[in-house]
């Protein structure tokens, strides 16, 4: 039953099965876990970034697709949706005519890029695509009549999905866990205190409705893809990653192969920009297009691990964690390096990008496999050593970069 | 231009047909096939003025190949260094950045009395030292940023692009760590405000109104495009850089070290960059972390339209991205930047290896 659903792709670490166990649950039951707007909207972002960094993995890490127009088609889902529910009233059906019609616009946009990869090879592919993406962020900054300009749209839900909207008469319980942790780990002998602070009433409303809709879709999407990528399809999209000229060689044509990769992940970018434009309820150019998200896209990819769908939710959490509560931490640090004119200014809060920046350079370096390569790399060293397999190790699809 | 061509479309293979009926045609083939630079010039210098009227069009062609100018020094550091080490510096903006504020250090902060003294000599007193501060520092910065963040990654451009991403974040944050966070205005000095108005008495160019710094910009880009192709074509140095770009294993069999030779080049580029970016920094008069990374999409078409690795290709892709830059702002500003990737895309499928190319990718 696991094996179909995870199409026999299993984590194969116990420290990455135990982390995605934490991933996977907390989501799950993100809203009755965490308590405050901050911690929702990180829950939320978390499951849309799943679902993009997923779809550019397949690309850059399964394919070798390099291309920086993803945020392109994230920009297109969000404005389709927020574009039709303006211009429809906030009814289902405007939700949907605006998924369906930015998925077209997507698929013919996505279908053109595919075919140009046709005459403009690699390295010159990726930076036509960084300045096509340039070309469509200006054009939605540009035609502020219909798109808001710079000042973005307000996205007015469905009432359904709306916080007016209340499935449930009375308030569920839920237990706020880093309230939990802290006081078990600070005042652990008066239990029972911790544990009145640490409960709270979840008002379960739309929002958290529209919420269980991105985790179920962000499910769906990433057991598709896993399911895809383990399929002869994904098979033959590692022979072009390894080895374009010979899977080409053997007979596949690596063009269509290619022009399928770019167009579906454009698909599955456009269904999550959707979903972002429903959950934050407001889009501009600076949250859905600009080239600074599709560094951060870039960014969670290869921390998590190129070539490893797992690695996508271990480095959308990872990243967006660091994104909402790096600054705490430097905070934090920064109260006891006050005072010291550089080093102050270094930790200062403004600057988690900063060390972020640092970090990601360091880790291409030293773990170009990412966190899930890594971790996979370290348990299949610890298992040969446990018990040396007679004809050298199994082979590990480990992305080689 | 007679009333026939006035409808001419800004592209370049439509308007090329029309012309190819009354020239000789066949030299004009062997011009589109062998000078595609000029070719693409001409068309969009006849389409422009076909169009726009002529008064309006010299300021906006001046206007243009001072921006081109601009864009060239940017973006030569960047092409030459993917020509000669096939590294792909994306942190290329950051550098433009850095030789922004570093100038402009120098200009609003250090030598601000002489910027602002109505004499130009005393002004070039100001510029040359934050011109050549700009360079200094983007240049020492760009040989560290080469030691630590490039060499290990040569040859390998998926990650050169991972980890120059990585590093031009790191520098933009040290920038706004130095420099804090807020935009800077840099005033331009004093003698290169303001305009000059063409007497009125003169025929045809009477009367119209040249921005003295965008002139300044085309001489200074016109002698630093001389400089190098003086420098690439008859110095040794040249002949070893050309060579290094055909083949590098050639020229190390020859037992030049070539590793010092990138890294020449790569200071060299950053250098430029930093050049670019003071004289970015004086044209928009306020300097924020970001301008460098606004550039790069400008700075990234002009080296794709020349042909990566070409210095040449390089001056007339960002003459042309300049030009139509002005040309397509001035008939509606909402398309200039997506008539600049337009015509990327068009001189891409018409050419795939850009205007001049140097280097099969």
């Amino acid at each position: 039953m696991l094996s179909r659903i995870l199409s026999e792709d299993f984590p194969r670490s116990k420290t990455l099965t135990a982390l995605l166990l934490v991933i996977v649950v907390s989501l799950a039951l993100g809203p009755f876990l965490f308590d405050g707007i901050r911690a929702f909207t990180t829950l939320g972002m978390i499951c849309v970034f799943i679902m993009v960094v997923a779809a550019y993995d397949l690309m850059l890490g399964y394919t070798h697709i390099v291309s920086f127009a993803h945020t392109m088609f994230f920009g297109i889902g969000a404005y389709g949706v927020a574009m039709a529910v303006d211009g429809m009233g906030n009814s289902f059906g405007a939700v949907l005519v605006g998924i369906i019609g930015a998925l077209a616009v997507s698929f013919v946009l996505s279908l053109l890029l595919g075919l140009l990869s046709l005459r403009v090879k690699a390295i010159f592919f990726a930076l036509v695509t960084l300045a096509v993406a340039f070309a469509f962020l200006s054009l939605v900054t540009q035609l502020y009549n219909i798109t808001g300009g710079e000042d973005g749209m307000r996205v007015r839900v469905p009432r359904e999905l709306g916080p007016a909207f209340r499935p449930f008469e009375n308030s569920l319980p839920g237990i706020d866990v880093p309230t939990l942790l802290k006081g078990l780990l600070t005042q652990p002998w008066n239990i029972g205190q911790v544990w009145q602070e640490a409960t709270f009433e979840v008002r379960f409303n739309g929002r958290n409705v529209m919420y269980y809709v991105l985790v179920a879709m962000a499910t769906g999407v990433f057991l598709f893809l896993l399911r895809l990528v383990n399929s002869p399809f994904g098979r033959v999209l590692q022979a072009i990653r390894e080895n374009e000229f010979r899977a080409e060689a053997l007979g596949y044509r690596t063009v269509v192969y290619r022009t399928a990769v770019v167009i579906l992940s454009a698909l599955v970018a456009t269904l999550a920009g959707a979903g972002f434009a429903l959950i934050n309820r407001y889009v501009n150019p600076e949250n859905t297009l600009n080239f600074e998200l599709m560094v951060f896209i870039l960014l969670m990819c290869v921390i998590g691990g190129m070539g490893t769908l797992y690695g996508a939710i271990v480095g959308s959490t990872l990243f967006i964690l660091a994104q909402n509560y790096l600054q705490d931490l430097l905070g934090w640090v920064g109260q006891y390096t006050a005072g010291i004119p550089l080093v102050e200014n270094l930790l200062g809060e403004d600057h988690w990008l900063l060390w972020f920046g640092v970090l990601f350079v360091l880790s291409v370096y030293f773990f170009p496999a990412g966190v899930v390569g890594q971790l996979r790399i370290w348990a299949l060293q610890r298992r040969n050593r446990k018990s040396p397999p007679p004809s050298g190790p199994e082979a590990e699809p480990v992305a080689q970069t | 231009m007679t009333e026939e061509t006035t409808a001419m479309p800004l592209s370049e293979t439509g308007s090329g047909s029309e012309r190819e009926r009354r020239s000789p045609i066949e030299w004009l083939r062997d011009q589109r096939e062998h000078r595609a630079h000029l070719f693409l010039l001409a068309i969009m210098l006849l389409a422009s003025i076909a169009v726009i009227d002529f008064r309006t069009w010299l300021v906006l062609t001046i206007s243009g190949v001072a921006m081109g100018a601009v864009l060239f020094l940017m973006a030569s550091g960047m092409t030459l260094t993917f020509g000669l080490m096939s590294v792909l510096n994306l942190a290329h903006g950051a550098f433009i950045s850095l030789g922004a504020f570093a100038g402009g250090t120098v200009l609003a902060f250090w030598l601000d009395g002489f910027a602002s003294s109505p004499s130009f000599l005393t002004n070039l007193v100001a510029i040359i030292p934050a011109l050549l501060f700009a360079a200094f520092i983007a240049g020492v910065v760009g040989l560290v940023f080469e030691k630590l963040v490039i060499k290990p990654v040569y040859g390998d451009h998926l990650k050169q692009i991972l980890v120059t991403v990585g590093g031009s974040i790191i520098l933009m944050q040290l920038i706004e760590v130095i420099w804090g966070p807020n935009e800077i205005p840099v005033t331009r000095p004093e003698a290169l405000q303001g305009a000059f108005l063409v007497p009125e008495a003169l025929p045809l160019i009477g009367g119209i109104v040249l921005e003295k710094y965008r002139l300044v910009a085309v001489v200074l880009g016109l002698a630093i495009y001389a400089g190098m192709l003086w420098i690439i074509d008859r110095t040794r140095i040249g002949i070893l850089i050309r060579a290094g770009v055909e083949s590098r294993e050639m020229v190390e069999i020859q037992g030049y070290r070539i590793h010092l030779l990138f890294l020449g080049v790569f200071i060299a580029g950053s250098a430029l960059a930093g050049l670019g970016g003071v004289m970015w920094g004086m044209y928009k008069e306020l300097l924020t972390p970001h301008m460098g990374d606004e550039m790069m999409i400008s700075v990234i078409v002009v080296i794709i339209l020349g042909g990566l690795g070409s210095i040449r290709g390089c001056f007339y892709g960002a003459l042309l991205v300049g030009l139509i830059n002005l040309y397509i702002g001035f008939v509606e500003p909402r398309l200039a930047a997506v008539a600049t990737v337009g015509l990327m895309v068009g001189v891409l499928m018409w050419r795939p290896q850009g205007l001049i190319p140097v280097i099969k990718v």
